[in-house]
Protein backbone atom coordinates (compact mmCIF):
# COMPACT_ATOMS: atom_id res chain seq x y z
CA UNK A 1 0.00 0.00 0.00
CA UNK A 2 1.49 3.40 -0.74
CA UNK A 3 2.16 6.53 1.32
CA UNK A 4 -1.13 8.11 0.06
CA UNK A 5 -3.63 5.11 0.42
CA UNK A 6 -2.49 4.69 4.50
CA UNK A 7 -2.86 8.44 4.89
CA UNK A 8 -6.80 8.12 2.63
CA UNK A 9 -7.16 5.44 4.86
CA UNK A 10 -6.40 7.16 8.14
CA UNK A 11 -8.63 10.37 7.17
CA UNK A 12 -12.03 8.05 6.55
CA UNK A 13 -11.59 6.39 10.08
CA UNK A 14 -14.17 8.34 12.21
CA UNK A 15 -12.25 7.09 15.03
CA UNK A 16 -9.16 9.36 13.57
CA UNK A 17 -11.11 12.42 11.84
CA UNK A 18 -12.75 12.91 15.76
CA UNK A 19 -9.46 12.64 16.73
CA UNK A 20 -7.85 14.47 14.73
CA UNK A 21 -10.14 17.76 14.51
CA UNK A 22 -9.77 17.81 18.47
CA UNK A 23 -5.94 17.70 18.12
CA UNK A 24 -6.05 20.60 15.46
CA UNK A 25 -8.15 23.11 18.03
CA UNK A 26 -6.44 22.06 21.16
CA UNK A 27 -3.18 22.48 19.32
CA UNK A 28 -4.15 25.87 17.79
CA UNK A 29 -5.53 27.28 21.29
CA UNK A 30 -3.51 25.93 23.74
CA UNK A 31 -0.21 27.84 22.65
CA UNK A 32 -2.45 30.83 22.27
CA UNK A 33 -3.63 30.94 26.10
CA UNK A 34 0.50 29.77 26.60
CA UNK A 35 1.44 33.05 25.40
CA UNK A 36 -0.08 34.99 28.36
CA UNK A 37 1.21 32.49 30.92
CA UNK A 38 4.37 32.65 29.73
CA UNK A 39 4.19 36.38 29.60
CA UNK A 40 2.94 36.67 33.45
CA UNK A 41 6.05 34.01 34.15
CA UNK A 42 2.94 31.48 35.34
CA UNK A 43 4.42 28.93 32.83
CA UNK A 44 3.46 26.40 35.43
CA UNK A 45 -0.31 27.65 36.21
CA UNK A 46 -1.29 25.35 34.07
CA UNK A 47 0.15 21.97 35.90
CA UNK A 48 -1.58 23.59 38.79
CA UNK A 49 -4.90 23.81 37.10
CA UNK A 50 -4.20 20.33 36.09
CA UNK A 51 -4.11 18.51 39.19
CA UNK A 52 -7.32 20.54 40.50
CA UNK A 53 -8.90 19.29 37.30
CA UNK A 54 -8.08 15.62 38.23
CA UNK A 55 -10.16 16.47 41.62
CA UNK A 56 -12.85 17.57 39.63
CA UNK A 57 -12.87 14.16 37.90
CA UNK A 58 -12.94 11.96 40.69
CA UNK A 59 -15.86 14.48 42.04
CA UNK A 60 -17.57 14.04 38.85
CA UNK A 61 -16.99 10.34 38.98
CA UNK A 62 -18.57 10.13 42.59
CA UNK A 63 -21.35 12.38 41.92
CA UNK A 64 -21.88 10.41 38.76
CA UNK A 65 -22.03 7.00 40.91
CA UNK A 66 -24.47 8.65 43.47
CA UNK A 67 -27.24 9.56 40.88
CA UNK A 68 -26.70 6.68 38.92
CA UNK A 69 -25.76 7.98 35.79
CA UNK A 70 -24.07 5.63 33.23
CA UNK A 71 -21.62 5.15 32.03
CA UNK A 72 -20.36 6.25 35.46
CA UNK A 73 -17.97 8.92 33.93
CA UNK A 74 -20.29 10.59 32.24
CA UNK A 75 -20.06 13.69 34.74
CA UNK A 76 -16.18 13.27 35.25
CA UNK A 77 -15.08 16.35 32.11
CA UNK A 78 -17.88 18.64 33.66
CA UNK A 79 -16.63 18.01 36.92
CA UNK A 80 -12.98 18.55 35.47
CA UNK A 81 -14.32 21.79 33.95
CA UNK A 82 -15.74 22.99 37.17
CA UNK A 83 -12.68 22.20 39.14
CA UNK A 84 -10.35 23.79 37.23
CA UNK A 85 -12.60 26.90 36.68
CA UNK A 86 -12.56 27.03 40.00
CA UNK A 87 -9.24 26.32 40.99
CA UNK A 88 -7.96 28.91 38.44
CA UNK A 89 -10.05 31.92 39.72
CA UNK A 90 -8.66 30.98 43.45
CA UNK A 91 -5.18 31.31 42.43
CA UNK A 92 -5.79 34.81 40.40
CA UNK A 93 -7.33 35.78 44.21
CA UNK A 94 -4.22 34.80 45.72
CA UNK A 95 -2.21 36.04 43.29
CA UNK A 96 -3.63 39.75 43.69
CA UNK A 97 -3.28 39.43 47.48
CA UNK A 98 0.08 39.21 47.86
CA UNK A 99 2.08 38.04 44.99
CA UNK A 100 4.58 36.33 46.81
CA UNK A 101 2.23 33.67 47.93
CA UNK A 102 1.34 32.99 44.78
CA UNK A 103 4.08 30.09 44.32
CA UNK A 104 2.73 28.29 46.97
CA UNK A 105 -0.56 28.46 46.30
CA UNK A 106 0.77 26.79 43.24
CA UNK A 107 2.09 24.41 45.39
CA UNK A 108 -1.29 23.39 47.51
CA UNK A 109 -3.11 23.44 44.07
CA UNK A 110 -0.36 20.44 42.84
CA UNK A 111 -0.55 18.28 45.92
CA UNK A 112 -4.49 19.20 46.89
CA UNK A 113 -5.30 18.29 43.26
CA UNK A 114 -3.31 14.67 43.25
CA UNK A 115 -4.25 13.96 46.70
CA UNK A 116 -8.23 14.45 46.12
CA UNK A 117 -8.46 12.95 42.79
CA UNK A 118 -6.90 9.43 44.10
CA UNK A 119 -8.61 9.87 47.57
CA UNK A 120 -12.20 10.76 45.76
CA UNK A 121 -11.74 7.94 42.74
CA UNK A 122 -11.50 5.43 45.85
CA UNK A 123 -14.45 6.53 47.71
CA UNK A 124 -16.50 6.26 44.62
CA UNK A 125 -15.43 2.95 44.36
CA UNK A 126 -13.01 3.09 41.22
CA UNK A 127 -9.52 2.36 41.08
CA UNK A 128 -6.43 4.83 40.45
CA UNK A 129 -6.49 2.88 38.00
CA UNK A 130 -9.55 4.92 36.26
CA UNK A 131 -8.03 7.74 36.02
CA UNK A 132 -5.13 6.94 34.28
CA UNK A 133 -6.70 8.03 30.70
CA UNK A 134 -7.16 11.45 32.42
CA UNK A 135 -3.88 11.36 33.78
CA UNK A 136 -2.40 10.86 29.88
CA UNK A 137 -5.30 11.48 27.46
CA UNK A 138 -7.13 9.15 25.74
CA UNK A 139 -7.94 11.18 22.55
CA UNK A 140 -8.59 7.86 20.61
CA UNK A 141 -11.64 7.10 22.52
CA UNK A 142 -13.51 10.46 21.17
CA UNK A 143 -17.07 10.66 20.62
CA UNK A 144 -18.82 12.46 19.29
CA UNK A 145 -20.00 14.01 22.19
CA UNK A 146 -16.94 15.07 23.29
CA UNK A 147 -15.81 16.35 20.17
CA UNK A 148 -19.04 19.02 20.14
CA UNK A 149 -17.33 19.80 23.71
CA UNK A 150 -13.96 20.70 22.43
CA UNK A 151 -15.54 22.36 19.42
CA UNK A 152 -17.16 24.60 21.75
CA UNK A 153 -14.77 25.23 24.28
CA UNK A 154 -12.03 25.86 21.49
CA UNK A 155 -13.70 28.50 20.11
CA UNK A 156 -14.52 30.57 23.12
CA UNK A 157 -11.11 29.96 24.31
CA UNK A 158 -9.65 31.25 20.37
CA UNK A 159 -11.99 34.08 20.58
CA UNK A 160 -11.22 35.33 24.41
CA UNK A 161 -7.23 34.81 23.27
CA UNK A 162 -7.08 36.35 20.24
CA UNK A 163 -10.33 38.76 20.19
CA UNK A 164 -9.26 40.65 23.14
CA UNK A 165 -5.59 40.12 22.19
CA UNK A 166 -3.99 43.85 22.94
CA UNK A 167 -5.75 44.41 25.93
CA UNK A 168 -4.67 40.87 27.43
CA UNK A 169 -1.51 41.69 26.40
CA UNK A 170 -1.82 45.24 27.88
CA UNK A 171 -2.87 43.24 31.32
CA UNK A 172 -0.26 40.83 31.40
CA UNK A 173 2.83 43.60 30.36
CA UNK A 174 2.27 46.35 32.80
CA UNK A 175 -0.95 46.12 35.12
CA UNK A 176 -0.44 49.09 36.83
CA UNK A 177 -0.49 50.95 33.65
CA UNK A 178 -3.54 48.77 32.58
CA UNK A 179 -5.12 50.01 35.68
CA UNK A 180 -4.46 53.69 34.87
CA UNK A 181 -5.99 53.46 31.56
CA UNK A 182 -9.12 52.03 33.04
CA UNK A 183 -8.95 48.92 31.56
CA UNK A 184 -11.39 45.91 33.41
CA UNK A 185 -8.60 44.35 34.66
CA UNK A 186 -9.46 42.13 37.18
CA UNK A 187 -11.91 41.04 34.58
CA UNK A 188 -9.09 40.50 32.10
CA UNK A 189 -7.30 39.22 34.36
CA UNK A 190 -10.46 36.74 35.66
CA UNK A 191 -10.65 36.13 31.52
CA UNK A 192 -7.04 35.03 31.51
CA UNK A 193 -7.48 32.43 33.96
CA UNK A 194 -10.83 31.10 33.21
CA UNK A 195 -9.67 30.59 29.70
CA UNK A 196 -6.12 28.43 31.55
CA UNK A 197 -9.09 26.75 33.12
CA UNK A 198 -10.86 25.44 29.78
CA UNK A 199 -7.90 25.18 27.76
CA UNK A 200 -6.25 22.57 30.39
CA UNK A 201 -10.12 20.60 30.44
CA UNK A 202 -9.71 20.67 26.48
CA UNK A 203 -6.15 19.69 26.16
CA UNK A 204 -6.91 16.60 29.20
CA UNK A 205 -8.63 14.76 26.47
CA UNK A 206 -5.44 15.08 24.05
CA UNK A 207 -2.56 15.13 26.10
CA UNK A 208 -3.41 14.25 29.56
CA UNK A 209 -3.48 16.25 32.60
CA UNK A 210 -0.08 15.36 33.21
CA UNK A 211 1.13 17.12 30.04
CA UNK A 212 -1.40 19.84 29.58
CA UNK A 213 1.10 22.56 30.49
CA UNK A 214 3.31 21.12 27.58
CA UNK A 215 1.23 22.05 25.08
CA UNK A 216 0.11 25.47 26.52
CA UNK A 217 4.10 25.94 27.00
CA UNK A 218 6.45 23.88 24.55
CA UNK A 219 5.05 25.55 21.44
CA UNK A 220 5.83 29.17 23.11
CA UNK A 221 9.27 28.56 23.82
CA UNK A 222 9.85 27.45 20.43
CA UNK A 223 8.67 30.58 18.59
CA UNK A 224 10.23 32.86 21.29
CA UNK A 225 14.02 30.92 19.35
CA UNK A 226 12.69 32.57 16.16
CA UNK A 227 10.83 35.68 16.92
CA UNK A 228 10.85 38.87 19.28
CA UNK A 229 7.22 40.09 18.79
CA UNK A 230 4.57 38.86 20.83
CA UNK A 231 1.87 38.30 17.96
CA UNK A 232 4.69 36.67 16.06
CA UNK A 233 5.25 34.91 19.09
CA UNK A 234 1.48 33.55 19.69
CA UNK A 235 1.04 32.83 16.03
CA UNK A 236 3.88 30.56 15.23
CA UNK A 237 3.59 28.87 18.55
CA UNK A 238 0.07 28.45 17.38
CA UNK A 239 0.68 26.58 14.12
CA UNK A 240 3.74 24.36 15.81
CA UNK A 241 0.52 23.67 18.49
CA UNK A 242 -1.03 22.47 15.32
CA UNK A 243 1.77 20.89 13.25
CA UNK A 244 3.12 18.54 16.62
CA UNK A 245 -0.77 17.62 17.77
CA UNK A 246 -1.33 16.43 14.12
CA UNK A 247 1.70 15.00 13.37
CA UNK A 248 1.48 12.99 16.95
CA UNK A 249 -1.40 12.18 16.37
CA UNK A 250 -1.00 10.33 12.98
CA UNK A 251 2.26 8.68 14.30
CA UNK A 252 -0.01 6.61 16.66
CA UNK A 253 -2.02 5.63 13.90
CA UNK A 254 0.78 3.08 12.53
CA UNK A 255 2.95 3.38 15.93
CA UNK A 256 0.84 1.62 18.78
CA UNK A 257 2.07 4.85 21.02
CA UNK A 258 0.71 6.93 23.82
CA UNK A 259 -0.70 9.81 21.93
CA UNK A 260 0.23 12.79 24.44
CA UNK A 261 3.15 11.25 24.93
CA UNK A 262 4.35 11.62 21.18
CA UNK A 263 2.71 14.87 20.88
CA UNK A 264 5.10 16.41 24.10
CA UNK A 265 8.30 14.58 23.00
CA UNK A 266 7.41 15.83 19.24
CA UNK A 267 7.08 19.30 20.40
CA UNK A 268 10.07 19.31 22.54
CA UNK A 269 12.13 18.35 19.91
CA UNK A 270 10.80 20.83 17.68
CA UNK A 271 12.08 22.49 20.42
CA UNK A 272 15.91 21.53 20.12
CA UNK A 273 15.42 22.07 16.71
CA UNK A 274 14.47 25.45 16.70
CA UNK A 275 17.13 26.16 19.40
CA UNK A 276 19.95 24.87 17.13
CA UNK A 277 18.37 26.20 14.15
CA UNK A 278 18.27 29.68 15.84
CA UNK A 279 21.86 31.32 15.18
CA UNK A 280 21.51 29.84 11.83
CA UNK A 281 19.13 32.30 11.33
CA UNK A 282 20.40 34.93 13.36
CA UNK A 283 23.62 35.63 10.58
CA UNK A 284 21.22 35.88 7.92
CA UNK A 285 20.09 38.77 9.57
CA UNK A 286 22.68 41.73 9.17
CA UNK A 287 24.76 42.36 12.37
CA UNK A 288 22.82 44.35 14.97
CA UNK A 289 24.77 46.57 16.84
CA UNK A 290 23.83 45.99 20.51
CA UNK A 291 24.77 49.90 22.01
CA UNK A 292 22.56 52.72 21.46
CA UNK A 293 23.09 55.36 18.75
CA UNK A 294 24.11 58.28 21.24
CA UNK A 295 27.00 60.24 21.65
CA UNK A 296 29.34 59.30 24.88
CA UNK A 297 29.39 61.28 27.71
CA UNK A 298 32.99 61.77 27.87
CA UNK A 299 35.18 62.88 25.39
CA UNK A 300 37.31 60.87 24.05
CA UNK A 301 40.48 61.01 21.70
CA UNK A 302 39.16 59.23 18.73
CA UNK A 303 40.60 55.91 17.88
CA UNK A 304 42.51 56.14 14.49
CA UNK A 305 42.09 52.26 13.84
CA UNK A 306 37.88 52.47 14.37
CA UNK A 307 36.97 55.58 12.44
CA UNK A 308 36.27 53.86 9.15
CA UNK A 309 32.80 52.61 10.67
CA UNK A 310 33.19 49.30 8.65
CA UNK A 311 29.88 48.31 10.49
CA UNK A 312 27.79 51.37 9.36
CA UNK A 313 25.82 50.95 12.76
CA UNK A 314 27.02 53.82 14.59
CA UNK A 315 25.39 57.42 13.37
CA UNK A 316 25.09 59.94 15.86
CA UNK A 317 21.35 61.04 16.98
CA UNK A 318 20.46 64.57 16.46
CA UNK B 1 -9.57 71.75 25.67
CA UNK B 2 -12.24 72.59 26.84
CA UNK B 3 -13.21 71.52 30.82
CA UNK B 4 -16.36 69.94 31.69
CA UNK B 5 -19.00 72.04 33.92
CA UNK B 6 -19.00 69.69 36.26
CA UNK B 7 -15.92 70.39 37.92
CA UNK B 8 -15.81 74.21 38.31
CA UNK B 9 -15.59 74.45 41.44
CA UNK B 10 -12.05 75.35 41.37
CA UNK B 11 -10.16 76.33 44.51
CA UNK B 12 -9.96 80.30 43.71
CA UNK B 13 -7.22 82.67 42.17
CA UNK B 14 -5.28 79.98 40.31
CA UNK B 15 -4.28 79.56 36.66
CA UNK B 16 -7.69 79.71 34.79
CA UNK B 17 -9.55 76.95 33.78
CA UNK B 18 -10.70 73.56 35.36
CA UNK B 19 -8.66 71.24 36.91
CA UNK B 20 -7.40 68.09 34.61
CA UNK B 21 -6.87 66.12 37.43
CA UNK B 22 -7.44 67.03 40.67
CA UNK B 23 -6.51 65.61 44.20
CA UNK B 24 -8.43 67.17 47.41
CA UNK B 25 -7.63 66.02 50.97
CA UNK B 26 -5.89 62.49 49.73
CA UNK B 27 -4.20 60.52 52.72
CA UNK B 28 -2.88 57.12 51.33
CA UNK B 29 -1.97 54.79 53.48
CA UNK B 30 0.14 51.68 53.05
CA UNK B 31 0.68 48.85 55.47
CA UNK B 32 1.45 50.43 58.76
CA UNK B 33 2.69 53.88 56.61
CA UNK B 34 1.05 56.76 56.46
CA UNK B 35 2.76 58.27 53.01
CA UNK B 36 0.21 61.26 52.04
CA UNK B 37 -1.18 63.17 54.82
CA UNK B 38 -3.65 65.42 53.58
CA UNK B 39 -2.49 66.51 50.19
CA UNK B 40 -4.05 69.29 47.82
CA UNK B 41 -3.22 69.20 43.86
CA UNK B 42 -4.79 70.90 41.11
CA UNK B 43 -3.09 70.62 37.40
CA UNK B 44 -5.26 73.24 35.04
CA UNK B 45 -4.96 73.13 31.72
CA UNK B 46 -1.55 74.54 29.83
CA UNK B 47 0.53 74.18 33.14
CA UNK B 48 3.71 72.43 33.39
CA UNK B 49 3.55 71.28 36.90
CA UNK B 50 6.62 69.60 38.82
CA UNK B 51 6.35 67.50 41.79
CA UNK B 52 9.30 67.52 44.11
CA UNK B 53 11.00 66.30 46.83
CA UNK B 54 12.96 64.06 48.88
CA UNK B 55 13.00 60.05 48.43
CA UNK B 56 9.57 59.05 50.27
CA UNK B 57 8.20 62.22 50.70
CA UNK B 58 5.42 60.26 48.99
CA UNK B 59 6.06 61.83 44.95
CA UNK B 60 5.18 58.63 43.47
CA UNK B 61 2.54 57.79 45.87
CA UNK B 62 0.89 60.76 45.25
CA UNK B 63 1.02 60.44 41.28
CA UNK B 64 -0.20 56.53 41.56
CA UNK B 65 -3.50 58.17 43.65
CA UNK B 66 -4.12 60.41 41.03
CA UNK B 67 -3.82 57.57 38.22
CA UNK B 68 -5.97 55.53 39.98
CA UNK B 69 -3.11 52.68 40.58
CA UNK B 70 -4.04 53.36 44.35
CA UNK B 71 -6.98 54.77 46.17
CA UNK B 72 -6.78 57.13 48.69
CA UNK B 73 -7.28 55.96 52.22
CA UNK B 74 -9.34 59.36 52.79
CA UNK B 75 -9.65 62.58 50.58
CA UNK B 76 -10.65 62.58 47.11
CA UNK B 77 -9.07 62.06 43.42
CA UNK B 78 -10.88 63.62 40.37
CA UNK B 79 -10.18 63.00 36.89
CA UNK B 80 -13.48 64.41 34.93
CA UNK B 81 -14.64 61.52 33.35
CA UNK B 82 -14.21 63.09 29.41
CA UNK B 83 -10.31 63.30 30.31
CA UNK B 84 -7.38 61.43 29.22
CA UNK B 85 -4.56 60.95 31.42
CA UNK B 86 -1.16 59.32 29.94
CA UNK B 87 0.76 58.00 32.90
CA UNK B 88 4.01 57.27 32.44
CA UNK B 89 5.75 55.00 35.06
CA UNK B 90 8.30 55.15 36.93
CA UNK B 91 10.51 52.28 35.86
CA UNK B 92 10.02 50.03 33.04
CA UNK B 93 8.41 47.02 34.34
CA UNK B 94 10.60 43.73 34.80
CA UNK B 95 11.06 42.27 31.45
CA UNK B 96 7.74 40.02 30.69
CA UNK B 97 8.37 36.42 29.91
CA UNK B 98 7.69 36.97 26.48
CA UNK B 99 9.41 39.77 24.08
CA UNK B 100 7.40 42.22 22.74
CA UNK B 101 8.37 44.99 19.99
CA UNK B 102 7.70 49.27 20.71
CA UNK B 103 5.01 49.00 18.17
CA UNK B 104 3.36 46.43 20.28
CA UNK B 105 4.13 48.43 23.88
CA UNK B 106 2.65 51.65 22.41
CA UNK B 107 -0.44 49.82 20.52
CA UNK B 108 -1.00 49.03 24.07
CA UNK B 109 -1.62 52.70 25.27
CA UNK B 110 -4.92 53.05 22.53
CA UNK B 111 -7.09 50.91 24.64
CA UNK B 112 -9.66 52.38 27.33
CA UNK B 113 -12.35 51.07 29.42
CA UNK B 114 -14.87 51.29 26.24
CA UNK B 115 -12.43 50.21 23.66
CA UNK B 116 -10.72 46.80 24.33
CA UNK B 117 -9.53 46.55 20.65
CA UNK B 118 -7.12 48.41 18.53
CA UNK B 119 -8.98 51.55 16.58
CA UNK B 120 -8.78 51.50 12.74
CA UNK B 121 -5.56 53.10 11.60
CA UNK B 122 -4.10 52.42 14.84
CA UNK B 123 -0.46 51.70 13.35
CA UNK B 124 -0.13 55.03 11.95
CA UNK B 125 -1.20 56.44 15.66
CA UNK B 126 1.84 54.08 16.99
CA UNK B 127 4.26 55.39 14.47
CA UNK B 128 3.49 59.32 15.54
CA UNK B 129 3.73 58.72 18.77
CA UNK B 130 7.08 57.30 18.46
CA UNK B 131 8.39 59.68 16.03
CA UNK B 132 6.97 62.32 18.87
CA UNK B 133 9.71 60.71 21.17
CA UNK B 134 12.38 59.96 18.57
CA UNK B 135 12.21 56.24 18.06
CA UNK B 136 10.32 55.89 14.90
CA UNK B 137 12.87 53.74 13.06
CA UNK B 138 12.72 51.14 16.40
CA UNK B 139 9.23 50.39 15.84
CA UNK B 140 10.01 46.60 15.39
CA UNK B 141 12.92 46.42 17.84
CA UNK B 142 12.13 44.25 20.76
CA UNK B 143 11.98 46.74 24.33
CA UNK B 144 14.17 44.52 26.05
CA UNK B 145 17.13 44.86 23.35
CA UNK B 146 16.32 48.95 24.25
CA UNK B 147 18.45 51.03 26.19
CA UNK B 148 17.14 52.42 29.60
CA UNK B 149 16.81 55.82 28.02
CA UNK B 150 14.98 54.60 25.11
CA UNK B 151 12.75 52.50 26.72
CA UNK B 152 11.68 55.07 28.79
CA UNK B 153 11.09 56.88 25.79
CA UNK B 154 8.53 54.34 24.49
CA UNK B 155 6.93 54.29 27.45
CA UNK B 156 6.50 57.73 26.78
CA UNK B 157 5.14 57.06 23.60
CA UNK B 158 2.52 54.93 25.02
CA UNK B 159 1.45 57.70 27.17
CA UNK B 160 1.30 59.72 24.42
CA UNK B 161 -0.75 57.61 21.51
CA UNK B 162 -3.43 57.91 24.18
CA UNK B 163 -3.43 62.10 22.81
CA UNK B 164 -4.05 62.79 26.66
CA UNK B 165 -5.31 65.77 27.84
CA UNK B 166 -2.56 65.63 30.41
CA UNK B 167 0.43 64.16 30.82
CA UNK B 168 1.84 62.52 34.12
CA UNK B 169 5.28 61.46 34.65
CA UNK B 170 6.81 59.52 37.46
CA UNK B 171 10.50 60.51 37.76
CA UNK B 172 11.20 60.19 33.71
CA UNK B 173 14.73 61.03 33.74
CA UNK B 174 15.73 58.74 36.93
CA UNK B 175 18.55 56.58 35.89
CA UNK B 176 18.37 58.07 31.94
CA UNK B 177 21.82 59.14 30.53
CA UNK B 178 22.54 62.56 29.95
CA UNK B 179 21.72 62.50 25.96
CA UNK B 180 18.13 60.87 26.35
CA UNK B 181 17.74 63.38 29.06
CA UNK B 182 18.36 65.94 26.14
CA UNK B 183 16.16 63.90 24.11
CA UNK B 184 13.41 63.96 26.46
CA UNK B 185 13.38 67.74 27.27
CA UNK B 186 13.26 68.88 23.27
CA UNK B 187 10.43 66.35 23.16
CA UNK B 188 9.13 67.68 26.62
CA UNK B 189 8.90 71.22 24.54
CA UNK B 190 7.33 70.29 21.58
CA UNK B 191 4.84 68.99 23.30
CA UNK B 192 4.27 71.76 25.90
CA UNK B 193 4.51 74.17 22.52
CA UNK B 194 1.66 72.29 21.33
CA UNK B 195 -0.29 73.24 24.82
CA UNK B 196 0.31 69.97 26.24
CA UNK B 197 -0.46 69.84 30.16
CA UNK B 198 2.03 68.21 32.30
CA UNK B 199 2.74 67.00 35.65
CA UNK B 200 6.21 65.52 35.81
CA UNK B 201 7.58 64.27 39.10
CA UNK B 202 11.30 65.33 39.44
CA UNK B 203 14.68 65.10 41.85
CA UNK B 204 16.02 68.04 40.40
CA UNK B 205 14.34 70.55 37.66
CA UNK B 206 17.30 70.34 35.42
CA UNK B 207 16.80 70.26 31.61
CA UNK B 208 12.87 70.85 32.05
CA UNK B 209 13.59 73.77 34.53
CA UNK B 210 12.37 76.10 31.64
CA UNK B 211 9.10 74.72 30.98
CA UNK B 212 8.25 74.38 34.62
CA UNK B 213 4.75 76.87 35.37
CA UNK B 214 4.62 75.58 39.06
CA UNK B 215 6.10 73.30 41.56
CA UNK B 216 5.08 71.36 44.35
CA UNK B 217 7.42 70.13 46.82
CA UNK B 218 6.24 67.22 49.21
CA UNK B 219 7.72 66.33 52.71
CA UNK B 220 6.51 63.94 54.56
CA UNK B 221 3.63 63.05 53.04
CA UNK B 222 2.61 66.78 52.92
CA UNK B 223 2.57 69.53 50.14
CA UNK B 224 5.49 72.56 51.88
CA UNK B 225 5.41 74.74 48.86
CA UNK B 226 3.36 75.48 45.53
CA UNK B 227 3.97 78.36 43.52
CA UNK B 228 6.83 79.45 41.63
CA UNK B 229 9.79 76.80 40.72
CA UNK B 230 12.56 77.28 43.04
CA UNK B 231 15.80 78.37 41.83
CA UNK B 232 18.01 75.21 42.65
CA UNK B 233 21.11 76.62 44.80
CA UNK B 234 24.23 76.80 42.55
CA UNK B 235 26.81 74.76 43.97
CA UNK B 236 25.20 72.08 43.64
CA UNK B 237 25.41 72.25 40.15
CA UNK B 238 28.97 72.69 39.78
CA UNK B 239 31.14 70.28 38.34
CA UNK B 240 32.73 67.85 40.89
CA UNK B 241 30.15 68.89 43.59
CA UNK B 242 29.52 65.52 45.33
CA UNK B 243 26.17 65.73 46.71
CA UNK B 244 27.25 63.85 50.05
CA UNK B 245 27.22 66.51 53.18
CA UNK B 246 24.24 66.62 55.09
CA UNK B 247 22.21 69.70 55.38
CA UNK B 248 21.86 71.63 59.46
CA UNK B 249 19.80 70.04 61.54
CA UNK B 250 16.79 72.72 61.74
CA UNK B 251 16.26 70.76 58.17
CA UNK B 252 15.82 67.44 59.44
CA UNK B 253 14.38 67.57 62.45
CA UNK B 254 11.01 66.48 62.68
CA UNK B 255 8.25 68.89 63.68
CA UNK B 256 6.38 68.60 67.18
CA UNK B 257 4.02 66.44 67.47
CA UNK B 258 4.76 64.32 64.19
CA UNK B 259 6.60 60.83 64.19
CA UNK B 260 9.59 60.62 62.50
CA UNK B 261 9.13 58.54 59.34
CA UNK B 262 11.14 55.76 59.03
CA UNK B 263 11.05 55.99 55.38
CA UNK B 264 12.51 59.25 54.32
CA UNK B 265 13.87 61.07 57.80
CA UNK B 266 17.72 59.86 56.60
CA UNK B 267 16.94 60.80 53.31
CA UNK B 268 15.59 64.27 54.00
CA UNK B 269 18.64 64.74 55.64
CA UNK B 270 21.00 64.93 52.75
CA UNK B 271 20.30 67.54 50.06
CA UNK B 272 17.29 68.29 48.49
CA UNK B 273 17.91 71.14 45.64
CA UNK B 274 14.04 71.86 45.63
CA UNK B 275 12.87 72.41 49.15
CA UNK B 276 15.78 74.06 50.25
CA UNK B 277 14.72 77.13 48.14
CA UNK B 278 11.46 77.52 49.21
CA UNK B 279 10.42 80.93 50.71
Amino acid sequence: MSFFDEITLMLTDPFMQRALVAALLVGAAAPVVGTYLVQRRLSLLGDGIGHVALTGVALGWLVGAAVGVSPNDALAIPGAVVAAVVGSVLIEVVRRRGRTSGDLALALMFYGGIAGGVLLIGIAGGSSGNLMSYLFGSISTVTTTDLVLTVVLSVVILAIGLGLRTALFAVSHDEEFAVASGLPVWLLNMAVAVVAALTVTVAMRVVGLLLVSALMIVPVAVAQQLTHAFRRTMTLASVVGVVVCVAGLSITYWQNVSPGATIVVLAIGVYVVAALARPLLARRRPPHDPHPDIPDDVAVAPAPALAGGATGGKECER
Amino acid sequence: MSAPATTATGTGATPAGAPLIEARGVHVRLGSSHVLRGVDLAVRPGEVVALLGANGSGKSTLVRSLVGVLTPSAGEVRVPPAHRVGYVPQRVSAGSGVPSTAEEVVASGLLHPRRLRLPRGWRARVHEALDQVGLADRAHDATGLLSGGQQQRVLIARALVRRPDVLVLDEPVAGVDHPSQEQFATTMRSLVADGLTVLVVLHELGELAPLVTRAVVLRHGRVVHDGAPPQPRGDHSVAGHDHVHPHPADDMAPRPGEPELGLDSGVAAWHETASEARP
